[in-house]
């Protein structure tokens, strides 16, 4: 194990250890603490300018019943998730299709196409901002949850057929042979022998993707105009402008957004993880 | 026995039913989108009207737009500071690689900030930075200086939406070195302290190099990070004060969305995608190189 662990050096130097340990937590979640602690702040605080204190009375649910009741925000809440899902499982049966052909047949220009999904994946936003936002017009899909559910899935679909191919890859060949021989369609092998197989991976990727989905701020902000789409990324930038002075509000609003990725972490730590650093233990 | 043509032919033809799905989709989201801004690019256009071609003039403008000049130096302050990120996380990585009963958990706390929204992010520090309530300007007075209102400070403002934005892109980096060192070669790390290894020569000689995988991908990760940054910008400043803050990404929009000029906008694009492409292309060698060739 490297360094050295602590429970062989001295009791003083362990002491330190800790102080110095929960020092550097403390200030790298000020910035959570102070929002949590401005979401449960009264009104009559921040109109004293109590931003930063101990708040006088704490008013644990009021600001978040008020944040349901006076503003938007179930809808908004609602969108993102009837967004992020379905781009989700979209993602990962398009991906999960792609990635078993590019790792189980042969033929040419594999990995071209391959090569094509992970370069589609480092592009600037901007690259494909007038040309989508066109498309999604012609579709008749702008400023509705279908178009960013389309193109979140698209685009998308190049980081996870790129992580999903890996993973088939390492699976034994021998496996989807003998399946041939027995006279399994290709459908029925991907559909119960490599879907079962990848399970873990497509965990992982679903819990990946629904962060990156639900966060995401550009697209929603050039794919969608008016309430009836809009996510809570989008949605909190509106009441930031709306309820300048309420803080308390806004607050209560980011910590409803922040919410589902953060349980999903918390839940999911070990696939998240796993889903973030593939790649990254090995090459 | 008698095969039917698709019980003959199934192998050759499954690629083309497994990827065409995806590819249709990426090619109709990714792919003809990139031709279509490079097109654009060559062109003058609202929107709505016609296109009028100007060739590459929108590229020569480019270089006297003290906006694009200004965007572009700013790119490259935020990827001097965002190539930090990765030391610094290998530092606190190797200070959290304890196995205190507390740490399991210290460590969740860590990487919270990279599951968090860029919105919320954006919002918190911009109270931070708030001239009249902000907890820096507390701070910065009660040390005896004058407020700072970093966010309206045309020269101070970058910094201040970069240290922001290095909140979660350490914590992102901290989770691929924390994984690697949780993976590293005991036996090797043990061979070396027998041989006397220890501190700087064990970190350098032995760690280090174990962690070639981690440092890679942080170092894409950082790069992409800082050339693609927009979200905090169009949170916190909207490029301001005066377009001081702005970067290529942003830009891009600025000029694309608020000002109605799409050609130039998709020059700006244009110009941010072949940067990235140089990037783009070495990450490929690199995968060829692994494995490419046994394909």
């Amino acid at each position: 194990m490297f360094p050295t662990p602590i429970q062989k050096s001295a009791i003083f130097s362990q002491a330190s250890y800790r102080i110095v340990l929960y020092l550097t937590l403390l200030i790298w979640l000020m910035p959570i603490f102070a929002i949590f602690l401005t979401s449960i702040r009264s009104l009559a605080d921040i109109n004293a300018g109590n931003y930063w204190g101990i708040p006088k009375n704490w008013v644990m649910i009021e600001n978040y019943v008020q944040v349901f009741s006076t503003t938007p925000m179930l809808l908004y809440f609602t969108n993102s998730l009837l967004i992020t899902i379905p781009a989700v499982i979209f993602t990962l049966i398009l991906s999960s299709l792609a990635g078993y052909s590019l790792a189980k047949h042969r033929f040419r220009g594999n990995f071209l196409i391959f090569a094509m999904f992970i370069a589609g994946n480092f592009v600037p936003a901007q690259i494909l901002m007038i040309p989508v936002r066109n498309l999604t017009l012609e579709l008749g899909l702008y400023d509705t949850k279908m178009g960013l559910i389309l193109f979140h899935a698209a685009f998308q679909t190049g980081f996870c057929t790129f992580f999903l191919r890996g993973f088939i890859k390492e699976l034994p060949h021998e496996l989807v042979e003998s399946a041939r021989m027995d006279g399994a369609s290709e459908f029925e092998i991907y559909w119960r022998i490599i879907i079962p197989l990848v399970r873990p991976a497509l965990a992982a990727l679903a819990v990946l993707e629904f962060t990156f989905i639900w966060n995401d701020y550009f697209w929603s902000l050039v794919l969608v105009q008016g309430e009836h789409a809009r996510p809570v990324t989008l949605g909190i930038q509106a009441l930031r402008g709306q309820w300048t002075a309420s803080w308390h509000l806004v607050s209560a609003g980011s910590i409803i957004a922040a919410l589902p990725p953060v349980i999903m972490f918390f839940l999911l730590q070990k696939h998240f993880i796993a889903g973030l650093t593939m790649g990254a233990i090995k090459e | 026995m008698q095969f039917t043509f698709w019980e003959r032919n199934q192998l050759r033809l499954a690629p083309v039913f497994f990827l065409a799905p995806a590819l249709g989709m990426f090619v109709l989201y990714v792919i003809y989108p990139i031709i279509g801004s490079l097109w654009i690019s060559l062109h003058e256009w609202d929107g709505i009207g016609d296109m009028i071609w100007v060739g590459f003039a929108n590229y020569i403008e480019m270089f006297e737009d003290e906006r694009v000049l200004t965007a572009l130096y700013n790119n490259i302050i935020w990827l001097l500071f965002f190539l930090l990120a990765p030391p610094l996380s290998l530092g606190l990585a190797i200070y959290l690689n304890q196995s205190l009963p507390e740490l399991r958990i210290f460590k969740s706390l860590f990487f919270f900030p990279f599951v968090i929204s860029a919105v919320v992010v954006g919002l918190v520090f911009s109270w931070f930075y708030n001239p009249r309530y902000g907890l820096l300007d507390v701070l910065v007075q009660a040390l005896g200086y004058e407020p700072l209102a970093l966010l309206s400070d045309e020269d101070l403002v970058t910094f201040g939406i970069i240290a922001a934005a290095m909140w979660p892109q350490i914590s992102y980096c901290l989770i691929l070195y924390l994984t690697g060192l949780a993976s590293l070669n005991k036996d090797v790390i043990e061979a070396g302290r027998l041989d006397g290894a220890e501190g700087i020569s064990m970190f350098w000689n032995i760690v280090l190099p174990q962690l070639r995988p981690a440092t890679f991908i942080a170092i894409v990760v950082s790069v992409l990070g800082a050339l693609r940054s927009f979200d905090l910008i169009a949170i916190m400043t909207q490029g301001g004060p005066w377009g001081s803050s702005t970067v290529l990404a942003y830009e891009m929009v600025e000029q694309a969305i608020f000002n109605y000029r799409m050609g130039y906008g998709a020059s700006l694009a244009t110009i941010l995608f072949l940067i990235l492409d140089v990037y783009i292309a070495w990450f490929l060698y690199r995968l060829w190189k692994n494995e490419g060739r046994r394909l």
